[in-house]
């Protein structure tokens, strides 16, 4: 039986981690490679690292934060943040990444999915959705880091992606994030009803009682970035909560 | 009692297998945390002599053996694995070596190993992607039981003869690993499996077998 996943999360911008309130008020938060490995010793289950350099500079050099990351852990690596072409994934699968999170170009050209699964397999494909709720009761899905909302239903969009070749779905609640109060559990709810492949979801942990809830609700694995980087709690007591919570985790 | 020397994978080099698409960053960043020398090559020479190969495999099994193939690498790799010369086949590289998959019906593959690879039942949860835990049966002795980290589509549901298993449970069980003597192929990925994935790696480059307790010793 599948353990669920307990992953933080490293927003990256010119080499250091750096962290906000719904993707905007970005301050320092650390050494990428140092707290990668600092988190494998905690017990985290895979590490995911964000790119969100706005520049070709910052993506030049998100390619050696990958390397160096690489390099510190032996445990799954997930790399997304402006990746728009096969050559954007390979040349992240070549410095070290084991999965490509594609969001906004895989919008704008469903077909880069297919193309990314043929030639990569499914399983290195993620596909980034970032959600946000919308008047009739849906969510919209929202691209350019929540700048710019689009017409799509986040479930319909999750299962195309499925469909299409991405193995795994990182969902993001856009409202909840870096917001600590917890994460939307009928968004996780309604994309679990749709999909069968794997479900990471993220946006809006403050502590176990979140991630149960989140795991309780459908997700296979659950992310946050502050609330480590903060070091206001652990992987280790994280986990450990959620095995006295009867919550099957790797221990 | 005496204390085994500490695992030690220092000085050798270890020949990966450049199967195309595959992401070797990770397993060369494994076997050079341990003190290995990983070497990329095709060379079906080199495949067939180095004193270690590690065939990692990600992307589909048609297009993987077809690269191999083409470079004539996949005789080498049968006339080693007939040797019992050190091999590691990882992932889709364990698929590789047996005869063929569902994934590309058609396709030969290495066919050092009977049987074939198939797809989980459709309501399964797929891809199979996480931590699970892996239970070796008798017999084999890579490993002791851990937690292991799987990316796969397809599975192999039936041991070969021959060879000794380790068992997974996921939509219901399977084999995710086989071993006989000095060739090890896993279903998941010991270079991303943690600390208990690299002592895989550096018992199978020191030739360090797990030495599992009988029931009833003999005095």
């Amino acid at each position: 039986m599948l353990r669920s996943r307990i992953i933080p999360c490293l927003d990256v911008r010119n080499g250091r981690i750096v962290k906000g309130v719904r993707f905007a008020g970005l301050r320092d938060a650390g050494d990428p490679a140092e707290r990668a490995r600092l988190y494998e010793q905690q017990g985290a289950d895979e590490i995911v690292l964000l790119d969100v350099s706005a520049t070709d500079e910052g993506r030049a050099a998100a390619l050696d934060t990958v390397r160096a990351v690489r390099e510190a852990i032996a445990i799954p690596l997930a790399v997304g943040g402006g990746v728009r072409t096969a050559q954007d994934a390979r040349d992240l699968l070549e410095a070290g990444a084991d999965k490509v999170g594609v969001n906004t170009a895989a919008v704008r050209t469903p077909a880069l999915l297919d193309d990314l699964a043929a030639r990569f397999g499914r399983q290195c494909v993620v596909v980034a959705i970032d959600a946000s709720r919308d008047d009739a009761g849906g969510w919209s899905v929202v691209v350019r880091a929540g700048k710019e909302r689009t017409s799509l239903d986040a479930r319909d969009w999750a299962a195309e992606a499925a469909e299409r070749g991405a193995g795994e779905i990182l969902l993001t609640s856009f409202d909840n994030d870096g917001a600590q109060n917890g994460y939307d559990l009928d968004l996780i709810r309604a994309v679990r009803m749709r999909v069968r492949v794997p479900l990471i979801a993220s946006g809006g942990a403050s502590g176990h009682r979140d991630f149960a809830a989140a795991l309780r609700a459908g997700a296979d694995a659950a992310l946050a970035a502050s609330i480590f980087h903060d070091d206001r709690t652990t992987i280790d007591d994280i986990k450990r909560e959620l095995l006295r919570a009867e919550l099957e985790v790797r221990p | 009692m005496n204390t085994p020397a500490p695992l030690n994978a220092a000085g050798a080099t270890v020949a990966v297998v450049r199967t195309g698409v595959a992401n070797l960053a990770s397993v060369c960043a494994a076997l050079t945390r341990l003190g290995a020398t990983p070497v990329s090559t095709l060379d079906p020479s080199v495949v067939r002599d180095a004193s270690y190969v590690l065939l990692p495999g990600v992307g589909s099994f048609g297009g993987a053996i077809e690269t191999l193939r083409d470079a004539g690498v996949v005789d080498a790799l049968r006339a080693r694995i007939e040797r019992d010369a050190p091999t590691l086949a990882i992932c889709l590289g364990m698929q590789l070596l047996f005869e063929s998959s569902e994934e590309s019906p058609g396709a030969l593959g290495v066919a050092a190993i009977p049987g074939g690879a198939t797809r989980y039942p459709v309501d399964a949860r797929t891809p199979h992607m996480g931590w699970n835990l892996v239970t070796p049966e008798r017999g084999f002795t890579a490993f002791s039981p851990g937690f292991a980290y799987f990316a796969n589509s397809y599975r192999i549901e039936d041991p070969p003869e021959g060879w000794a298993a380790a068992w997974t449970e996921h939509a219901g069980r399977f084999v995710s690993a086989v071993q006989r003597r000095r060739t090890l192929a896993c279903q998941f990925h010991p270079e991303l499996s943690g600390a208990w994935g690299a002592e895989i790696i550096a018992r199978w480059i020191a030739d360090r077998p797990v030495v599992v307790e009988e029931e009833a010793p003999a005095c």
